[in-house]
């Protein structure tokens, strides 16, 4: 029942009362707020400033005069190591990498979770407990023999190959979000189901798939962050023409020829961070309860 | 088996072997792909591969220069103990002080989580890059607490090989504190009223009944945090490269960035096979016991 872990709502406490304690609270929790609020802060002020009020002001201070100049130069003509394209090209390769891995890793997660808490067979739960350490390996432990498969697949530093990897290693997260949902439809429907003659997919189609949506938005939202977010595939089984944004973003920051342009570094930066920030200011609830699955018992 | 007389009739024997089937690709996937995967770097491993594989066994000699011939794979261990034992700490307490402050019937809780959260929504490149421009040596907090009037301000962390690490804990602990949270605070609302009311009828103050009775009743939080942050700290690669690319020097180093370095640029793949397969026994001891327990729970509960 991992599911219901999650209800953040109704503190405990003395209530709203007024008291130096309260204020104590409060200041604490403001304290932490600008802790967690401050470096976006930099990014985004230094992102509208220009090299010259860089140089002269203080990561604090304000634009002496806004200029999108960096968020262009960002996008399109900055320097990645030696390439001199922006990020542009770098997040598109980012998106036709997302999109069909989490298309794929969510819908076998979802027929596989169906399968691992309502159609059970000898050996099932062994290959479930199996399935799970693989959410835990390291994943330097498959790098080698990866880059040699994909080699020898023909789909080495292409953004097939990363949709590959992606796919794989995301299943066993896909398949543990939705067979600890699914273990929580109560067993007598589908016996019931079963006994009325319903088969696999129809028990699929008319019992399971209409209560979906909550933990579809789960997976997708966690495999999105998860995928957008990579640095260690990316970086190693990407080429020229596929690395996503994150290398993009690394490279970029950490170019050492000519003058450093931090304002363009910080555009890059929310670039390539915002898809996921959205993704999380939208949907916050479903973000946290990705995260929280499996961690807590309920 | 009541069931399979039931299903028998209408759709024959396909129905039967149908699970089965489903799982079929994941099996072979997961088979492949990672205990395969495994046993093919542990077979590496055992090799003397440099650029490219060869297959002829040389025991166990990469284990043996990792630790005995190699002061950097020491430097990335040391690294990895100073770095995982600050994170967790550093996480669990930020953690657990603020789901505590946060369940005070706070206004606006939903506002604060929010904010507490959102780094976690964040790549670890994107958070690197932030971090390294606000460490930044000349132009970032030395240069802000310098303006304030503090003209002999100094702060070079990121470029000293003595305290780069300890910038990598602090971005770390930025993006990770907010989860550490989340998980308190679901614990914090787990916990039955009835006992803190009693404990009240009784006159103990509330900081009393949190640290004697709440805190203690946490504690499979404490340990789902631990884990969860070990394996994080185990795995931290992307931090790391972006901030400090390992360096100055490989004073930053960790293992995960010191298998990517012999595995991929320096071209010593049997050695970077063994580093690997090194982390992957560390993870193993530290995640099978408490995967062993929980899924033990889950089936009693």
């Amino acid at each position: 029942m991992p599911r219901q872990a999650i209800t953040l709502e109704a503190g405990r406490g003395p209530g709203p009362s007024l008291s130096l304690g309260r204020v104590l609270v409060y200041a604490a929790l403001i304290a932490a707020a600008v802790f967690f609020l401050v470096p976006f802060f930099v990014m985004a002020i230094t992102a509208v400033k220009s090299m010259e009020d860089i140089r002269t002001g203080n990561l604090i201070s304000w634009p002496r005069q806004f200029t999108l100049e960096a968020w262009s130069k960002a996008w399109d003509t900055a320097c990645i190591g030696v390439n001199c394209v922006g990020m542009k090209g770098y997040f598109w390769n980012s998106v036709r990498m997302v999109v069909p891995s989490v298309i794929l890793s969510t819908l076998i997660g979802a027929m596989n979770g169906y399968v691992f808490s309502k159609w059970r067979f000898p050996g099932s739960e062994t290959f479930f407990s199996l399935l799970l350490l693989g959410c835990f390996i390291p994943f330097q432990v498959i790098l080698l023999p990866m880059s040699l498969t994909l080699g020898k697949l023909g789909i080495a530093q292409s953004v097939q190959g990363l949709i590959l990897v992606h796919t794989v290693y995301g299943l066993p997260f896909t398949t543990l979000f939705f067979r600890n949902f699914y273990v929580t439809i109560p067993e007598e429907i589908i016996k019931a189901a079963k006994i009325d003659g319903a088969g696999f997919f129809r028990i699929l189609r008319r019992i399971v798939l209409p209560v979906s949506a909550p933990i579809f938005v789960v997976s997708i939202i966690w495999q999105t962050t998860q995928i957008w977010n990579d640095f260690l595939f990316g970086v190693v089984f990407s080429g020229s023409g596929s690395q996503p944004v994150t290398v993009a973003l690394n490279n970029l920051v950490n170019t050492s020829t000519g003058v450093k342009e931090y304002n363009v570094d910080m555009a890059a930066a929310i670039i390539a961070g915002l898809p996921t920030l959205l993704v999380y200011i939208i949907s916050g609830k479903y973000f946290v309860r990705g995260l929280t699955a499996g961690a807590v018992k309920g | 088996m009541s069931e399979t007389r039931t299903r028998g009739p209408r759709t024959g024997g396909l129905e039967g072997i149908l699970p089965r089937l489903v799982l079929a690709p994941t099996f072979v996937a997961i088979l492949v792909f990672v205990y395969g995967f495994i046993a093919w770097t542990a077979w590496i491993s055992l090799t003397g591969s440099r650029l490219l594989p060869n297959y002829k066994f040389a025991g166990f000699a990469q284990y043996l220069t990792l630790f005995t011939r190699e002061p950097r794979w020491w430097v990335a261990i040391l690294n990895l103990f100073i770095f995982s034992s600050l994170f967790i700490a550093f996480c669990i307490a930020l953690g657990l002080i603020l789901a505590v402050l946060l369940d005070q019937r706070v206004r606006a809780e939903g506002f604060f989580r929010t904010i507490y959260l959102y780094p976690m929504a964040l790549s670890f490149i994107v958070t690197g890059a932030a971090w390294k421009w606000i460490l930044n040596p000349d132009l970032g907090l030395e240069r802000l607490v310098q303006q304030l009037g503090f003209s002999g301000f100094t702060f070079r962390w990121l470029v000293d090989s003595k305290m780069a690490i300890y910038t990598v804990v602090l971005a770390a602990v930025w993006q990770s504190a907010g989860f550490v949270l989340a998980l308190f605070l679901a614990g914090l609302r787990g916990i039955d009223d009835s006992i803190i009311k009693a404990a009240q009828v009784d006159g103990a103050s509330l900081p009393r009944i949190y640290w004697r009775i709440i805190i203690p009743s946490l504690r499979p939080v404490f340990l789902s945090s631990v884990i969860i942050l070990s394996h994080i700290a185990i795995k931290s690669f992307d931090l790391v490269i972006v901030l400090t690319r390992g360096g100055p020097g490989y004073a930053t180093d960790m293992p995960a960035t010191f298998m990517y370095a012999f595995a991929f640029n320096r071209g010593r793949l049997a050695f970077g096979a063994a580093s690997a397969m090194v982390m992957f026994l560390a993870v193993m001891a530290l995640i099978i016991p408490y995967l062993y327990s929980e899924l033990k729970g889950t089936r009693n509960a």
